[in-house]
């Protein structure tokens, strides 16, 4: 599976045990694939000494401020970017 | 609750400390442990992460950005078997002992 930029992606909702490049306030959130940054190897095997592969895509995910945070003010299109493995996201 | 390194977007009203500091000796030494110890293959960034993100609440709150680091190289190295826990307190001891004299 890859994800082509302009797919929009909802976040899983995983536990942040071990070590995860994916902070809690995006989890259970969509968002919209804006690039591919291409395959890396995985961070979460990594921190305990592992070889990180296989190599996993990552992905620049662009989120709305309101769906982060609802409730809060701003500019209706301020968005947050940041990257996002492969197995972290789903197709919505 | 999110773990305590996983702190972006956590609610808070105060405005962000942005002062800076002159690094201290030992904490370049510790930055440029970190780039050899990398360099060399010896441990990885994403192991330096992960212990630092299992220090212990109150430790992590108090400790400084090169405090957790070398908190964190320790940790690796002794589960690595570089050295043991043993090996450390016995080293600090002697620092500690010829300072003191």
């Amino acid at each position: 599976m890859t994800l082509a930029a302009g797919t929009r992606v909802r976040v899983l909702d995983g536990a942040s045990i071990g070590h995860v490049r994916t902070p809690w306030y995006v989890k259970g959130k969509t968002g919209v694939v804006a690039h591919v940054q291409g395959s890396f190897r995985n961070p979460e095997t990594l921190a305990f000494g592992g070889d990180g592969q296989p190599v996993r895509p990552l992905y620049y995910v662009g989120f709305r401020r309101g769906d982060l945070f609802p409730g809060t003010e701003g500019p209706a299109l301020d968005t947050v970017y940041m990257d996002l493995y492969e197995h972290w996201l789903e197709a919505v | 609750m999110p773990l305590i390194h996983d702190r972006g977007g956590w609610p808070d009203d105060r405005p962000i400390d942005r002062t800076e500091h002159d690094l201290e000796d030992w904490e370049l030494l510790v930055d440029a442990l970190m780039q050899a110890l990398t360099g060399g293959g010896v441990m990885t960034v994403d192991e330096l992460r992960r212990g630092v993100e299992s220090m212990e609440r109150w430790r992590y709150e108090h400790a400084s950005y090169y405090d957790r680091w070398i908190t964190s190289i320790e940790k690796i190295l002794v589960e690595r078997g570089v050295f043991t826990g043993a090996d450390v307190d016995e080293r600090v001891a002697q620092y500690q002992a010829e300072a003191a004299r």
